[in-house]
């Protein structure tokens, strides 16, 4: 702990005085050829660099409104300097947010505006050179995306925005970041974020089958690639293997067995999260939402349902219809089959906590919530999920419906303080692209304010067991918890939860058998 | 009319000219600049008319502001709106033939002022003394605020410590601008002053960040509805590249290049 520098935990959050260059440095690794030739980006820093980035400058601000209004709306009044977890957990001035779309600005000012190409001074209007290009590299990629500075801007001017302009400017000129590209290579090879091919996914499969009948004396079914299911399962590949994700998928597989409902996850697109997001590239992103159309027609799905992973959702929830058109309106011959297919009664797609929610409120499922009795929960809204995306489609259901399924499964429920949750909620710190060790000093410095808020519901409420709904939150704590002297095993999927207490039954089981 | 009525005539016009054209450009600009996502900020309303509450909200109470930050919320709310009671306050000048009764009833607004300079002065120390202000802060930042203080105080010499410029004066030039019948401007200074900082802030509307006026209107996480499950947003540009291009299911695959 000592040397990334984080004393005790405060017993409130701090506005530190501002440090200047407290994180300078080179960023996180950056992409090989290899990897940025897979995603058709120049395998190396183009020779006209500049003139290449200030073209893209002008096409993105053409195509996306949101970058060009945001340039131009800033009156810089402060108000978001002391919103960002990255600046209020290493008071680097660079990671105020309004500082970080600064670098962006004020090139934009220097090369599209009046004041700024004749008065670059009086309007802080810069040149993009190679001092720059560093700053913007190495800040670019210490912003997670998690829109917190959006929600208390008077013009909702929003940092991730601008930050996923940039990281694309960057991937054009050649200056790619390796964790996320890398992870995108695999996507679109072999289907998963991980690069797990399909055997290997069979096999972790019939193991958790294994384990859960050994455990529970109950045949549960996880189904791969089943032509004849209801609803198609796309989850983050993170599920599959890690801890405590993996826990959670068990969970989404005993409320399955318990609906009756008939699902499959699909070998083809076993990946829920779509990174293509994190480097604000419209293609990349389209690309990994088809891939999930296609798995859904070729299964013959009526319903797409989405497991527990921040950014997915958000995609999932406000992009998908978008970019393939799942939810209806897209006229390409794809599209109206899917629309046929699907079953117009349930919104498409759906959250898994959504699917869990409507059958607690049937009441088809039941719960011995004593089974976590010995847990004292708190649940961290997840950026993604708390501030892109909705659940049940009611005024601010994504903060309700997760505590609603947590409540049905757990006696002792209680929140963190009101400034660090819903749509104020603090990043795990991981988010965005920055799940990677080569930005381990960052992740744990931009834990600390969800960490305070921790500390205090530890202390106020005894609280013991963190629950979350993303694959990245879930990682990122696993990793920084014991930083702050907290059982890296107190945080868990919400599903697991819900696993933990839900009680099974045999006839269930039957009955889905019946209806295949 | 004197050399300086002609070259302070010429300046108004010029001035609201940039105005115009300047602003213009940036609205269509910003109309005609597709939002290919959707990506409305929590807390989203579900419908346009909650969109039309949140945005009534931002615009006339700053509530975001609000939350954010305290001080900055009370000075900058201030401000803008004794902004908007004495721009209402000089409306009558400007009104051609007899001025409406309803106009003659603002004569109380001019105390509208005293907010107008607090707020602002409160701002500049905001951005003087807090750090992380200070460091975001480019010298037409603080430009920008004390050419808004020297109008108000301008303003506020003429009308409370007895530097009145001659009223008839004002009137008729004011209405000349309108009416396009040109008048001698009073020669006072203060009131040359003022009215050269007033037409300066008017003509650098649309190339400084006073774009925020418009600009909060155009913010796609502030204006658009969520309900991107059950309406297909969909880009101009997008859709031309949907329907250009041959669908294909195998796209995403390994072959597509």
């Amino acid at each position: 702990m000592t040397e990334i520098g984080i004393d005790k935990l405060p017993t409130y959050i701090k506005i530190p005085a501002i440090q200047k260059d407290s994180m300078a440095g080179d960023g996180p690794f950056k992409a090989s050829a290899e990897i940025q030739e897979q995603l058709g980006f120049p395998e190396e820093k183009v020779e006209n660099w500049q003139q290449v980035a200030i073209e893209k400058m002008a096409e993105t601000t053409s195509k996306y409104r949101s970058v060009q209004v945001f340039l131009d709306a800033c009156v810089k009044c402060g108000a978001c300097t002391d919103k960002c977890h990255y600046y209020l957990g290493t008071a680097d001035p660079k990671n105020m947010p309004v500082a970080r779309q600064d670098l962006f600005r004020s090139v934009y000012r220097r090369h599209f505006t009046f004041a700024g190409k004749y008065f670059p001074k009086l309007v802080g209007a810069k040149e993009l050179d190679d001092a720059m290009l560093d700053d913007w590299y190495n800040y670019f990629h210490q912003c997670s995306q998690c829109r917190r500075c959006a929600v208390f801007c008077p013009y909702g001017i929003d940092t991730a925005e601008i930050s996923m302009a940039a990281r694309e400017v960057m991937n054009v000129i050649g200056v790619g970041q390796k964790y996320s590209n890398q992870i995108l290579g695999r996507i679109n090879k072999i289907g998963n974020n991980l690069g797990m091919p399909e055997p290997a996914l069979i096999d972790t499969l019939l193991d958790l089958e294994e384990e859960i009948e050994k455990e529970t004396g109950v045949a549960v079914k996880l189904p791969l690639d089943n032509n004849n299911a209801e609803v198609l399962m796309v989850t983050p590949s993170a599920d599959f293997f890690a801890e405590p994700h993996i826990d959670g998928l068990i969970g989404y597989a005993k409320v399955f067995h318990q609906s009756g409902v008939t699902w499959t996850m699909s070998s083809y697109a076993s990946e829920a999260a779509n990174f293509g997001m994190f480097i604000g590239s419209y293609e990349v992103m389209r690309k990994g939402a088809l891939r999930i159309r296609k798995a859904a027609l070729d299964l013959g799905v009526s319903r797409v349902v989405v497991g527990e992973c921040g950014h997915a959702w958000r995609v999932a929830y406000s992009f998908w219809n978008t970019l393939s058109g799942i939810g209806g309106g897209a006229s390409d011959e794809y599209s109206l089959k899917l629309q046929k297919q699907l079953d117009s009664n349930y919104p498409q797609p759906q959250h898994i906590i959504e699917f869990t929610y409507d059958l607690i409120q049937k009441g088809i499922l039941t719960f011995d919530k004593t089974k976590n009795d010995h847990r004292r929960v708190t649940f961290h809204d997840s950026c993604n999920v708390a501030r892109g995306s909705n659940m049940g489609n009611i005024e601010n259901g994504q903060f309700i419906l997760p505590r609603e399924v947590i409540k049905a499964a757990c006696n002792h429920f209680s929140d963190m303080p009101k400034a660090t949750i819903k749509a104020s909620t603090f990043c795990c710190g991981g988010g965005g692209g920055l799940l990677t060790d080569d930005l381990i000093e960052l992740r744990i410095k931009g834990a600390m304010p969800r960490m305070q808020a921790l500390k205090q519901s530890q202390e106020n409420d005894g609280v013991n067991t963190l629950a979350a709904i993303c694959a990245i939150c879930k990682s990122q704590f696993s990793k920084v918890l014991p930083n702050y002297d907290f059982d890296p095993y107190m945080i868990v999927s919400v599903h697991q939860l819900v696993s933990d207490a839900l009680v099974l039954s045999d006839k269930s089981q039957t009955k889905a058998e019946d209806s295949l | 009319m004197s050399l300086t009525s002609i070259i302070f005539t010429l300046f108004c016009y010029l001035s609201l000219l940039l105005f115009v054209i300047g602003l213009s450009y940036k609205i269509i600009q910003y109309w005609q600049t597709p939002a290919p996502l959707k990506i409305p900020i929590a807390p989203a309303p579900l419908t346009r008319t909650g969109v039309l509450v949140r945005m009534a909200a931002e615009v006339f109470l700053f509530k975001s502001l609000f939350r954010a930050s305290k001080w900055t919320w009370f000075f900058g709310w201030i401000f803008h709106w004794a902004l908007v009671l004495l721009f209402i306050r000089h409306l009558g000048y400007f009104w051609p033939g007899d001025t409406p009764e309803v106009l003659l009833k603002t004569e109380p607004f001019k105390y509208a002022s005293f907010p107008l300079v607090i707020g602002l002065t409160g701002l500049l120390g905001r951005r003087i003394f807090v750090d992380r202000v200070r460091y975001i802060s480019a010298p037409s930042d603080y430009l920008m605020l004390i050419l808004l203080i020297a109008i108000g105080a301008s303003g506020m010499l003429m009308t409370f410590a007895l530097y009145y410029p001659d009223m008839g004066l004002v009137y008729s030039f004011a209405e000349g601008l309108v009416t396009l019948n040109w008048s001698e401007l009073p020669s006072e200074l203060i009131f040359l002053a003022h009215i050269f900082l007033a037409f300066t802030l008017i003509a650098i509307f649309p190339i400084s960040k006073l774009l925020h006026g418009p600009g909060v209107f155009f913010s796609p996480t502030l204006n658009q509805v969520d309900n991107a499950r059950k309406r297909r947003h969909i880009s101009s540009w997008a859709k031309k590249k949907e329907t250009d291009k041959e669908v294909s299911i195998e796209q995403n695959s390994e072959k597509d290049g």
